[in-house]
This record gives structure tokens, sequence and C-alpha cells, in this order.
């Protein structure tokens, strides 16, 4: 098991240099100067030339990228920000900000929404498909299968104004959105949170019952399963026991995929939301062409779906006693 | 003996001397494409201590009657009805909880297929000791111990070492006698054998075989053996149903059935038969077609577009009227008993030399 970690975990690093190399490479590929942003209206070639030189964006691309890989591991004092401790992305073009200190803030703020929405959208979206399998057929699966259908299909920027109108502004049922660290005001951080998780997990949640439910009916259907009910365990036993051990293994592969990207940023709830995490502070880089924000958030953003890929391929030698020995 | 062999009296009710007692049974599976009658009146009876060869193609019904017996097909896509009675006991109205007590105790089942049959999450211990747990009451060590037991009586080396391995640190033969000893857990009075040698190869098949002959002599249980391989059940059957697009077409003793057939659908199984000691210039006559759509059988006889005799039987009677099966020994055919016993001589027996 160890030696399993050690490997995944070194594929996933050779996984993040590429990864890093192809947003550099793209980054210059791109038709923006991230200086021409910064040198307004009384631009001259000279003070262009200086804040490519400030910027560090002078230098060939090789070069930035090692110094850049560099900064990584031991940090960086060529700015003139000051000085940048490891891990070092570098500063802001923008905002003139360390990077890595910014990403540090946004953190909480997605993660808070993210295992939120987890929690909800697995219980409730995993609960709704082990219904609709056990009544299948009846007119509970098809509301379910049918509901299920329908949310899956919407939008989170629909579904999110339309929660806002209703609960917060015309019935104040709801605090207005807003995050609220967890260690100051645990109230008010889950009052504030309470719409953008019902949103982001009612879409997910459609998706799970759809998918628990599929799989369950899939695996009742398995040969073993039958052989459990021949020979004479109850229907529960086996829908439970049997039926869902084999379930699992979807499940936990595609739980594992969504929890990682969506601990790597909910661009469109943050942004319906104006909650400040990850996935906002994506399109502020993309918008403003900040190459150091850019790597920052996406590198973390890789790193969250690697790290989880590695945890679900852990978790299947948990499930499976097939996966244990080979 | 069996009623199977009783000269007079069609079996219309259950016999009050039968242990288990099929009557004219229908499964219908409605799908989207209209309503599939898998089994189309069915009756046969079972003794205590005897053995009922089930044979007939891929789709004849066989399984399907067999799940019906354990009542393991889901009432919301299957219609079933006839009469099934287990020692005095109506199965088919019987509810879903009386079933439960009786699968895997008094009845139970081998499958086909030990790769997938059984659990690859599991352990083969627990999944030997679950029945007898619920069945019997009894305890996880007491469970244990019966579990080693009978590995051990089907012939597993190392039982208490096995008792903890997943079914995929066994090989075929060893997960089918897993199978075997899981079925035969709680001591069951009827077991139903699902082709429990098809995926083997043939020397494990024979050592199958005599297993389960050893164990039905050692605890009394009937046995339903269903396969479609003529040579194994010839090995052990006492009586012999061929089954044909859902409903049984010949019925007798094994010994008769085989060796003086009198439907032109065994006829034919047992010419498409390879033989060691047969000619080898003798071909192999294999039944024209293939086995009929269940959701549009033919009228009449279900067997006539394959039938090379039709022609014997005057006018469209095989076209039009469905054949009936006599009591005892039988054969759902219009040639006449005369007509049956010059064609098996003449024509069907040369070819089985």
């Amino acid at each position: 098991m160890l030696r399993f970690i050690f490997r995944r975990t070194l594929g996933a690093v050779v996984i993040l240099v590429l990864l890093t190399v192809v947003a550099f490479l793209l980054f210059f590929g791109m038709p923006r100067d991230p200086a021409l942003l910064m040198c307004g209206k009384t631009c001259t070639p000279d003070a262009l030339a200086n804040i490519h030189k400030t910027l560090g964006i002078d230098k060939s691309i090789p070069e930035q990228f090692w110094i850049f890989l560099q900064g990584l591991f031991v940090g960086r004092d060529d700015f003139a920000q000051g000085p940048c401790p490891a891990p070092c992305f570098g500063y802001s073009y923008h905002t003139n900000e360390n990077v890595w200190s910014t990403l540090i803030d946004r953190l909480p703020t997605t993660v808070s929404l993210a295992v939120g929405a987890a929690f909800l959208f697995l219980f409730v979206g995993l609960g709704s498909g082990l219904l609709a399998a056990w009544k299948r057929g009846t007119l509970i699966d098809k509301t379910f299968t049918g509901g299920a259908m329908v949310l899956s299909s919407m939008q989170i920027y629909f579904l999110g104004p339309l929660a806002m109108a209703f609960l917060v502004y015309q019935t104040h049922l709801f605090d207005q959105v807003e995050y609220t660290n967890f260690t100051k005001n645990p109230a008010s951080w889950f009052t504030g949170l309470v719409i953008p998780w019902a949103v982001l997990s009612t879409i997910f949640a459609a998706q799970y019952t759809r998918m628990a439910r599929s799989s369950m009916i899939e695996q009742l259907q398995e040969e073993h399963v039958r052989t459990a009910r021949a020979k004479g365990m109850s229907r529960s036993y086996v829908f439970f026991r049997y039926a869902w051990r084999g379930s699992l293994i979807p499940i936990v592969t595609i739980f594992g995929i969504d929890i990682g990207s969506l601990l790597g940023g909910a661009i469109i709830t943050e942004y319906t939301f104006g909650l400040p995490g990850l996935g906002q502070l994506a399109v502020e880089a993309v918008k403003f062409s900040d190459l150091p924000l850019l790597l920052g958030v996406m590198l973390f953003s890789a790193a969250m779906i690697l790290l989880f890929n590695i945890i679900v391929d852990a978790c299947y030698a948990f499930i499976d006693p097939r996966v244990r020995l080979s | 003996m069996t009623t199977l062999t009783k000269e007079s009296g069609a079996p219309t009710s259950a016999d009050a001397g039968a242990f288990l007692s099929v009557r004219d049974l229908r499964v219908q599976f409605k799908t989207e494409d209209g309503i599939v009658k898998a089994v189309d009146g069915l009756s046969f009876d079972l003794e205590r201590g005897r053995t009922l060869g089930i044979v007939g193609e891929s789709g004849s019904g066989k399984s399907v009657t067999n799940l019906t017996v354990l009542g393991l097909h889901n009432p919301q896509f299957a219609t079933i009805d006839g009469e099934i009675v287990l020692d005095g006991q109506e199965l088919i109205t019987a509810r879903e909880r009386e079933l439960e007590k009786l699968r895997g105790n008094k009845m139970a089942m081998i499958f086909q297929d030990p790769l997938t049959a059984l659990s690859p999450y599991y352990t083969v211990g627990r999944q030997l000791s679950e029945p007898f747990m619920k069945h019997k009451g009894a305890s996880k060590k007491e469970a244990k111990d019966r579990a080693i037991e009978m590995l051990t009586k089907v012939g597993i080396p190392q039982p208490k070492v096995r008792f903890d391995d997943y079914p995929h640190q066994f090989s075929g033969g060893m997960r089918q006698r897993a199978m075997i000893a899981m079925a035969l857990m709680c001591d069951p009075d009827l077991l139903i054998a699902d082709e429990p040698t098809t995926a083997l190869d043939v020397t494990v098949q024979a050592q199958i075989l005599d297993l389960l002959k050893d164990l039905q002599q050692e605890f009394g249980s009937a046995i339903i053996f269903i396969t479609h391989d003529l040579g194994v059940i010839s090995k052990m059957a006492d009586d012999l149903l061929v089954m044909y697009a859902g409903r049984a077409v010949e019925r007798g003793a094994m010994k008769e059935v085989l060796g003086a057939p009198r439907h032109p659908y065994t006829w034919g199984l047992l010419s498409s038969m390879p033989r060691l000691n047969s000619d080898i210039h003798q071909a192999l006559t294999p039944i024209p077609g293939s086995p009929p759509s269940l959701l549009n059988p033919p009228s009449g006889c279900p067997f006539h577009p394959r039938c090379a005799f039709r022609s014997e039987v005057p006018g469209t009677l095989c076209t039009d009227t469905r054949p009936p099966l006599g009591a005892g020994r039988a054969a759902a055919c219009h040639l006449t008993a005369e007509q049956k016993q010059t064609i098996f001589i003449d024509k069907i027996q040369p070819r089985l030399r």
C-alpha cells in the first residue's frame, strides 16, 4: 500500500511539472502583453521594457521557467514587493500581492463551499438514488428519476439568482449570502453559506441520484446478488450488503473527481454568489493575464484533483479485495 | 418411484405423495416487444432421493422454471400462474418472508457459473456461514465449524485456511465446490443444480458429478439437474424431462427416454451429440433452424418448423393443433405410436451407432 501511494505521488508530481510547462507556453502564446495593462495611457517603449524587466518576462521562457521552479522549492527574494518564501508563486501582476498568501487567504471559502455541498449532495443524492432503486418501477421511483432528470439539467447561474430572489429578498427566510470565517462565528458561517450549498448540491445531488439508482439496479441483476437471494437472505440484507458494496466503486470514483474539482474552486457558484474563493481568483487571473496567479490557482486545483485520484485508488483496495492483491 | 412413470391418471392436482409437484406452470415476462412466454404449461413431480434431469436448448425455459420454484423472479416483471407445491406448501402464493425461510434451507440452488455466482467482496467462509446463521440460528462459531465441515466434504484442501479466502483466490473447480458446499449448508431437501458443470473442464466435471451423487446418497435430497449435455444427464438422472419452447415435449425414466425416445426433438438432440464409440464416417446431424422466439411461438406444435417428420402427419395437424403431453411416459407429438417406433428404428437408431 505504501509503495503504491509513493508511486502514485511521484506520478502526480510529474503531471504537475508538465502542467506548469504547458501553462507557461500557453501564457506566452496569449495575444495580450500584461505589461501593457500596467503601463497606462502614457506608455513609451522604454517604460514598457522597464515593466518587462520588473515582471521578469524579459528573460527567455526556459530561463523564466527555471526561476519559477526554483522559487517553488527554495523561495525567491528578487521581487521589488519583498521576499517570497517557498513555495513561491511570485507576486500578482495585477494586485501586487503574494500569490501563495492570496491562495491561502481564499482557500477557506472554497473548502467550506465544497465540503458543505459534498455532505449535502452525497446524503441527498445517494439516499434518493437508493430509495428509487429499492422502489424500482413505482411512482416513488418515477418521481425521483424524473425530478433528478429536471434538476440535473438546471444551471447554477439560473437556480442561484432564483433561490436568492425567493429565499432572501422576498421571504427573508435566509440571510444574505456571505462568507464569514468559521472560527470567527460558526453560526453566521453556516447561515451565510446555506443557499450556495443548496444550489450547488442540487445539481450534483440530481446526478448522484441517477448514478446511484442505475448502479444499484445494475448490481441487483448481478448473479452473485441472485445467489445471495437464493440463500434466503432478506431483500434489505442483499440490497445493502451485496448490491451496495458493488455500487460503491463507480460512486467513489465520481465522488473523488467531483470533490477534487470543487476544492480547486467552484467557479460558477463562487461567481454567482460573489464568494471570494479560488474559482473567482482563477477568473480574475485569466482576465488580467496574471501569470503568477494563474499558475498558482491552476497548480493548486490540479494538485487537488490528483490528490483525490490517489485517495480514490486507495479506496478501491478497501472496497474490492481483488484490487488488494494485484 | 416418481409419478412420471405411473401408468395412468393425468397429473391434474398436487399429488399427496410427491415431494415437489409443479402443475401447469406459466411464466410470462412483459417486455417492450410484447409478452414472452418463457414457460407455458409445465407439469412435473419429484420424489425425495430422486434426480430429475431437465434438458433442452438454451431458451427452452429450464432455468426460468427453477428460478420460479425458488421464487426468484421479480413479480413486477414476471407473471406466474399455476401451482408449485413443495412438501405440502404452495409456493407461488407464498409470502416473500415465507420463501426466504425456505430458500437456502429447505430448497437450495447451485448456479451455473461459479465465477460470477459468488460475491467477489466477501470471503468464501462468510458467504457459506450466512445462510446457516440465518436459518438455523447458529452462532458465528457454529456456522464456521459447519462451513469448514462442508468445505471438507466437497473436497477443498486445507478448509480452515480456505475459509478466509476470497472467491477469486479459488480455482474454477474449487469455486463450484464451494457453491455446492454453500447450497448444502442447511441440508436442503430439494437441490436445484442449474448446469453446475458447464463452466468446468471434463475431469473436474466428472468429480463434481460424483460428489453430487455421493451427497445425494448421504442426505437423501431430491435433485433437479438442468443441463443441455445429454452425456452428463445420463450419469445423473433417474427421470428425464425434455423441454422445448417453454413446454415439456417428452418425459419418462431417463433410460427409456434416452434409449427409446419418442419425440422428433429428442431424436434431434441425440443425433447431434458426438459419441466416442461411433463410426468416424457417421456425420453428426444438427437440428435444422434455431429455437423459436418465445415472443411469438409457432402455432400448433412449436417444433413443427424444424421437424423433419411433419409430412408423416396427415393434414395440417402439426401447424394448427398443439399436441398434448399425456401422463407418465409420454411425448407431445402427433405421430402415432407405431410411426414413432418405425421412424426411430429405421431412421434414427442407425445414426446413433
